[in-house]
């Protein structure tokens, strides 16, 4: 007997036609799969009643993968073999992974310099697509029993700074699962979506993630349905794990004083130590101590006590590292503390209450805590899946993300022209007409760049393709309209096409992996602080560029009838002019240029002058003056 | 006769009406539609249609459309867990025969 969930009004499927749809958050330490039931979303629980499934994936041999709890409590005896946090690897290359040294596994650079790493595993070589999609597998097969059901679509969860390589590794993951991607959603959207903050007309929220291992920062602003990412800063070495290595790290100082011969700890030792100052740091958020016991591998036994306080003491400096990256976000977005409408809490480590304290200090509001913070993001995914799949009249607002950076392509000069700005809600397509630079060219090499600098130099290269077969024309007589289009996941493709003659190229952004967050908040950081002298270098190359045309031209219709229309004092003139400009053209001044350009035309007036008229005498040459139209 | 839940599942629509935030109810129904002829709607319910008819249930107002209510009159709602999956179940004393997967039934 198939077990029915309540429908909105009028939206009940037919037999055998529910569209199941689920919400994965898919996390560097954990993650879920979550739904709604009956209106409600859900985390779903695997056999043992485990919400959480511990990204890690251990591979036996090729046919036999472990993941999960399991390959957690393996990683030790494995540590080549047991992926963990694999999500730092997504869409990266090894030059990448700048502490790789300290990472156990056997990496190897994938096929081009920028293309993602592999990890060579007992099973062969894996790459970081690969892995995801194990665990990936694991949360499709849990919602399939779950739900009794083949699923319909799924929205996966990404950090609001994944690049476009990283999303696109994302998606092939999810492809390679069996999994049909609804969306990608922001992570921080999805905890705002789970709050029903997108409820709201608009308002600016603040979400703070503090996961296992990394620390997330993200500043939101909400209006008429869109949600727009406006500063996301962070720390991708901060996280609960090293609230449980200080209390590690004090145990062991307190042994050590109390005991004359200590033995080094072997791995074991120090896993167990780490399990119990893990479970001590959880037992003080709703107590004043937590006793630490156990027995070590040479029989020694550990017996201490650890206070609120002291672990307060003792990690208060971590807390307080977590502000930096907040008030730099802050600042970022240009935003006083008065103007934010709401803290959402987010990753397991919220619950310590010295941070609750810390954040709600800073913001001056209580944060938002009444979901899980474990499972408030993959809740906020199983909502907009279900919107999505349909399962919600249409009068429900669907929720749109945002580009995180502009995208545009490289005109002459090496200037950005940005087709499609910061902070476009997806999808979008935006087209804009492009020509020729000269006389009879036919073909147009396209170059996709993404970021926010005038220069493309200072942005990140996306893709390069050309478009060939342009009919020969005069320099600006061709019509080239190139077209962006991002779809719902942020996926770029870009089309050229000639007008008139039809002729046409396009690329999918299948990007070159591997734009780091840094980067990306780098590249937002620097277009923001170079904004004055970006503009000046592209007046610069604006410059440059209208000189090198006009110097083409003159010397265009001096080569033709320099030598008929004009005096050699006066060739010697205008070439004198020319060399002034092009000097000058080498230099950075682009007063200077565009005044020595000014020069320059006036030098040559009389000479266009003399040209006019003879070609008007040519075109007059001979003929009646009845039989002309004019 | 009349439509009934049980004491879970009365508990558990209670839940959802407060989870979904409005709502006076739960209809309950059927289509002509699926491999048996009939099939079940459970549905959230904002107002109510001049022909319904309306029973309590442990405190849930359960609403049914005269066309379903007589395929459905004397069912019982119960809400149980199969596995890793739960949901709610008919126990319609009408049926005479249903789909394998009980989704749909004739009468």
């Amino acid at each position: 007997m198939a077990l029915l969930q309540i429908s909105e009004p009028g939206m009940s499927a037919a037999p055998h036609q529910h569209r199941l749809a689920v919400g994965i958050d898919l996390g560097t330490t954990n993650s879920l799969v979550a739904t709604v039931r009956s209106g409600m979303s859900t985390v779903l629980q695997d056999e043992h009643g485990h919400a959480l499934l511990p990204s890690v994936v251990r591979y036996l041999s090729e046919q036999e993968i472990i993941v999960g709890h399991v390959a957690l409590a393996q990683q030790s005896k494995d540590p080549i073999n047991t992926i963990a946090s694999v999500k730092r690897f997504m869409g990266r290359s090894l030059q990448d992974i700048a502490d790789r040294a300290h990472i156990p596994y056997r990496f190897v650079a994938g096929d081009g310099a920028q293309s993602m790493l592999q990890i060579d595993t007992r099973a062969g070589l894996k790459s970081p697509v690969e892995i995801s999609a194990e665990i990936l597998k694991t949360l499709k097969l849990r919602a399939e029993k779950a739900l009794g059901g083949e699923l319909t679509g799924a929205v996966i969860t990404v950090p609001a700074y994944f690049d476009d390589a990283q999303r696109q590794a994302t998606k092939d993951a999810a492809r390679l699962a069996g999994l049909h991607v609804l969306r990608l959603l922001n992570e921080p959207t999805a905890a705002a979506v789970a709050y029903g903050l997108d409820n709201a007309a608009e308002g600016v929220y603040v979400i703070y993630d503090l996961g296992g291992g990394t620390f997330d920062i993200s500043i939101l602003r909400l209006s008429k349905g869109v949600f727009e990412v406006l500063a996301t800063n962070g720390d991708s070495a901060l996280g609960g794990d090293d609230f449980d290595h200080r209390i590690y790290c004090w145990v062991l100082d307190q042994v050590r004083s109390n005991q004359q011969h200590f033995n080094p700890l072997n791995e074991e030792d120090t896993r167990l130590l780490l399990t119990k100052a893990r479970q001590a740091k959880e037992w003080l958020t709703d107590n004043h101590e937590a006793q630490i016991v156990c027995k070590l591998s040479d029989g020694s036994f550990v017996d201490v006590t650890l206070t609120v306080d002291k672990f307060v003491e003792l990690t208060q400096n971590l807390v307080t590292k977590t502000l930096s990256p907040t008030r730099k976000a802050m600042r970022d977005a240009n935003l006083n503390i008065d103007e934010i409408n709401g803290v959402v809490l987010v990753g397991g480590a919220t619950r310590m209450p010295h941070i609750r304290h810390a954040v709600e200090d800073y913001f001056k509001q209580e944060p938002l805590t009444n979901l899980d913070p474990d499972k408030v993001v993959a809740l906020g995914a199983a909502i907009q899946a279900n919107v999505l799949a349909g399962n919600r009249s249409d009068d429900d607002l669907l929720l749109l993300d945002v580009t995180p950076l502009s995208l545009g392509l490289e005109t002459m000069g090496g200037l950005v022209e940005k087709i499609i700005p910061r902070n476009a809600t997806l999808p979008i397509a935006r087209a804009q007409e492009f020509t020729t630079f000269k006389d009879g060219q036919t073909a147009m090499s396209i170059h996709v760049v993404q970021g926010e600098r005038e220069l493309v130099s200072d942005c990140r290269s996306l893709a390069r393709f050309e478009l060939r077969g342009i009919p020969p024309m005069a320099a600006g007589g061709a019509r080239i309209r190139v077209t962006f289009q991002i779809d719902a996941d942020g996926l770029l493709s870009v089309s050229a096409r000639e007008q008139t003659s039809g002729v046409e190229a396009n690329v999918v952004v299948k990007p070159s992996y591997g734009l780091s967050e840094e980067t990306i908040t780098g590249m937002l950081q620097s277009s923001f602080n170079a904004a004055e002298s970006d503009k000046q270098a592209r007046a610069l190359r604006e410059a440059i560029v209208d000189a090198e045309r006009l110097i083409e031209a003159i010397q265009m219709a001096l080569t033709q009838d320099g030598e008929q229309l004009l005096s050699a004092p006066e060739q010697q003139a205008i070439q004198a002019n020319i060399q002034a400009l092009q000097v000058l053209c080498k230099g950075q001044d682009s007063q200077a240029i565009h005044q020595a350009s000014e020069a320059l035309n006036h030098a040559t007036e009389t000479f266009a002058a003399r040209r006019m008229d003879a070609s008007v005498k040519q075109a007059l040459a001979g003929q009646d003056l009845n039989s002309l139209e004019l | 006769m009349a439509i009934t839940l049980t004491e879970t599942a009365a508990k558990r629509v209670e839940k959802f009406l407060e989870n979904r935030g409005k709502g006076i109810g739960l209809r309950l129904g059927v289509k002509t539609t699926g491999c048996s002829g009939m099939a079940y709607t459970l549905e959230f319910v904002d107002e109510m249609q001049a022909e319904d008819t309306s029973f309590e249930s442990h405190g849930v107002k359960v609403i049914v459309d005269p066309k379903s209510l007589v395929y459905i009159d004397g069912t019982e709602l119960d809400f149980t867990k199969e596995g890793l999956n739960e949901g709610f179940k008919f126990n319609n004393p009408n049926v005479k025969d249903e789909c394998g997967c009980g989704e749909s039934f004739t009468v």
